[in-house]
């Protein structure tokens, strides 16, 4: 029942932010849906570690450690962007009457993302991405200027593209599962179990379609020109929405079908995982050298992290799996701050360009703090959470003798690490070019920024029994043994 | 080559939606691209039929008639009604390829999908299934490809509907069994993208002045000069 509410909630947030009387009151409602939203999540969590799944709806709503985990991220991230974005938008927007919209969306966007883990037939979680690029395609286009709306077009031409693609892909997953099934019904569990016996030919076409369709959505190279457009051009909280858990739920069907196509002794697929995971990796780490707009740093940054969940899945042993999901949490709680802290920076300065930002210390302390926190956090120093998360896939793959690609992955891990941190160090200290006259920060961004640095403050240092025990779960139905 | 009267009338159905989408790629009035593509909506429903006489399935015949509702009636509808006549009486000049190059990389592709489709379809006795898997699989590819030669905003969104044309064709022969309610959510889907485009590019068009997006090309990344 919780699960259904998870899933509704936010349609009827839409809803009430919608109808006129209501529309005065839309980041109320918003931020309201949002936080139920989260504790309902929170409690599905808890059902999920107690029975290892969550039944709402037989054979349409069904929830496991993989799937609770994505709706776990996308919730928090969620519930703490609708509290950013009150203040935030009501500085940046020009047309306060326009806001609501910008809510109401803002709400389907959180649904189409909260559909996608929670329901269990393959089919619908197509159906569920497809809402998800839709919605997001709104809200990068929201601020109407050419810029945005150029990104938004770019956004929306490459990712639609992958729709109709990955659409025959889940045609032939289903006539490959048809065909031994027996007349069951096609659910993620089923065909998993159903893997072994299906033509191996089928299911690496139908793999191949999913991951190029849904890879373009997730920002894998080389489709991942949309990333930094769109990410440069959207409202921040949006951004964090975006870059945080929006690209990790394409991610996380291409996850679902590798513990599928694992399953099948004959289709093999891990090797072209790591190298289309480095190739991602690899491209996004020269691209940070050279970027100019510190959102446009932390998209690529994006891209970099989900060639590194790839490159873990790729490996397929049990540790690198568990790295894989950690990354995965790990990713989303601290691209989120950043894009709160670029938020805040540009609210500060109204700059996203690096070279004209010197000696943030001196014109905003706490801007200038969050951005070396979160920017350390990101690029993976210890001790913060994703330099434990990539430790531990390194040192999965060193365990099962993949030497090149541990060389490769560290090697250009440590180059994007170089790149952003000479960027944040140009733009935190020496001294201001001229007098910066620094705004007052909205309260809910403050509030908002350093409620985002919580988690990712300790995630880093000690992971929690029930975050633990979820991560072992998602990463054992990762691995298909 | 020999079979039933359904089975036949099939093949020609495929054989006229891959001309339909060679005729999508050849033609420059805007309006022209999108009168071919109805009428590969309608070979697509008129597959649907045939394959549900001779399987004798009502919910062919259900999905025959959503194709009809969607991709013939209501997207042309909601794009008339969401974006100004210019838009339609366009003649498009500059395409990225010219239209014999154009053809001709549409004929590869056709060939390649017949490549990739075929060692699907080697073991299948079912001569539905080995037309419409290829014919579907070129369907998508040659979509693509007019998705990637075009500037104009109509054409570009005619094209990933017309992939998905594609991605149909072949469906409706391997995964007919479908549970109902996800075919229904692609439908919706497909209407949506048409309404969200649709609206996008009327924003483009206020905004920016142009019925061509492919033409905006500020952002970019440009290499940081290093003091």
């Amino acid at each position: 029942m919780a699960l259904i509410l998870v899933v509704v909630i936010p349609l009827l947030a839409a809803l009430l932010c919608w109808i006129p009387p209501f529309r005065r009151f839309a980041w109320g409602i918003t931020v309201v849906s949002g936080w139920v939203v989260f504790a309902l999540t929170v409690f599905v969590w808890h059902e999920v570690l107690l029975n290892e799944r969550v039944v709402s709806l037989p054979r349409w709503i069904e929830i496991d450690g993989l799937g609770v985990l994505i709706l776990g991220i996308v919730s928090l991230v969620n519930a703490l962007a609708a509290v950013f974005a009150g203040g935030y938008m009501r500085r940046t927007e020009h047309e306060p009457e326009r806001l609501w919209w910008y809510y109401c969306n803002s709400n389907l966007f959180a649904f189409s993302l909260l559909v996608v883990p929670a329901v269990a037939d393959p089919n619908l979680s197509w159906v569920g991405v497809e809402l998800v690029t839709l919605f997001a395609i709104l809200l990068v286009g929201f601020e109407r200027s050419a810029n945005a709306l150029e990104a938004a077009w770019k956004y929306a031409v490459l990712t639609m593209m992958g729709a109709p693609v990955s659409l025959f892909g889940f045609f032939t997953l289903f006539w490959a599962y048809h065909a031994v099934s027996g007349g069951a019904p096609e659910t993620w569990q089923s065909i998993q179990a159903a893997a072994p016996n299906m033509d191996p030919n089928l299911l690496k076409i139908s793999f191949l379609l999913i991951f190029v369709g849904f890879g373009a959505k997730s920002g894998l190279a080389p489709v991942h020109t949309w990333l930094p457009d769109a990410h440069s051009q959207a409202p921040s909280p949006v951004c964090a929405v975006l870059s945080g858990v929006k690209t990790s739920v394409p991610l996380y069907v291409i996850l679902r079908l590798i513990g599928v196509v694992l399953g099948s002794p004959m289709a093999r697929v891990g090797h072209w995982m790591v190298v289309l995971g480095l190739i991602s990796v690899g491209i996004a780490a020269f691209l940070l050298l050279q970027v100019r707009d510190y959102k446009r740093m932390f998209a690529y940054s994006t891209v970099e992290h989900m060639g590194i969940i790839l490159t873990a899945t790729g490996l397929a042993t049990g540790t690198a799996d568990f790295g894989a999901v950690l990354q995965m949490l790990n990713h989303a709680i601290t691209k989120s701050l950043c894009f709160y802290v670029a938020g805040v920076v540009l609210l500060v300065l109204g700059t996203r360009e690096i070279a004209s930002i010197r000696g943030l210390f001196r014109i905003s302390p706490f801007a200038a703090s969050a951005l070396l926190f979160c920017s350390l956090a990101i690029a993976g120093a210890p001790p913060f959470p994703i330099f434990l998360s990539e430790f531990s896939i390194l040192s999965a793959g060193l365990r099962v003798g993949q030497y090149a690609a541990v060389a490769i992955l560290a090697t250009l891990i440590v180059i994007a690490f170089v790149a952003i941190l000479l960027h944040v160090n140009r733009m935190a200290f020496g001294e201001p070019d001229a007098p910066h006259l620094a705004k007052p920060l909205p309260l809910s961004c403050r509030v908002a920024v350093i409620a985002a640095a919580v988690p990712v403050l300790f995630l880093g240092v000690y992971i929690p029994a029930p975050i633990n025990d979820i991560l072992q779960l998602a990463a054992r139905e990762l691995g298909g043994h | 080559m020999t079979g039933s009267i359904p089975e036949a009338l099939n093949t020609l159905c495929a054989g006229l939606v891959l001309i339909a989408a060679f005729a999508m790629v050849a033609t420059r009035q805007v309006q022209g691209v999108i009168r071919f593509f109805i009428i590969q909506s309608l070979l697509l429903s008129a597959s649907c039929f045939l394959l549900g006489y001779s399987r004798s399935s009502i919910h062919l015949f259900i999905l025959g008639v959503l194709t009809i509702l969607s991709k013939v009636i209501a997207i042309p509808w909601v794009l008339r009604r969401l974006l100004p006549v210019d838009y339609y009486e366009r003649r498009e000049i500059s395409q990225v390829v010219n239209i014999p190059a154009s053809l001709l990389v549409a004929l590869l592709l056709a060939i390649a999908a017949e490549f990739l489709t075929g060692s699907l379809v080697t073991h299948v006795s079912d001569p539905m299934i080995v037309v419409n898997v290829p014919i579907g699989m070129a369907g998508l590819l040659i979509g693509a490809w007019a998705l990637i030669a075009r500037r104009e905003a109509i054409p570009q969104l005619i094209g990933i509907l017309a992939m998905e044309n594609g991605a149909f064709f072949a469906g409706i022969v391997i995964a007919n069994e479908l549970p109902f309610i996800a075919e229904l959510g692609v439908f919706g889907g497909v209407i949506l993208i048409v309404i969200v485009v649709g609206l996008l590019t009327r924003n483009i068009g206020e905004t920016v002045g142009t019925t061509e997006p492919a033409a905006m090309r500020e952002l970019r990344e440009a290499p940081v000069s290093w003091r």
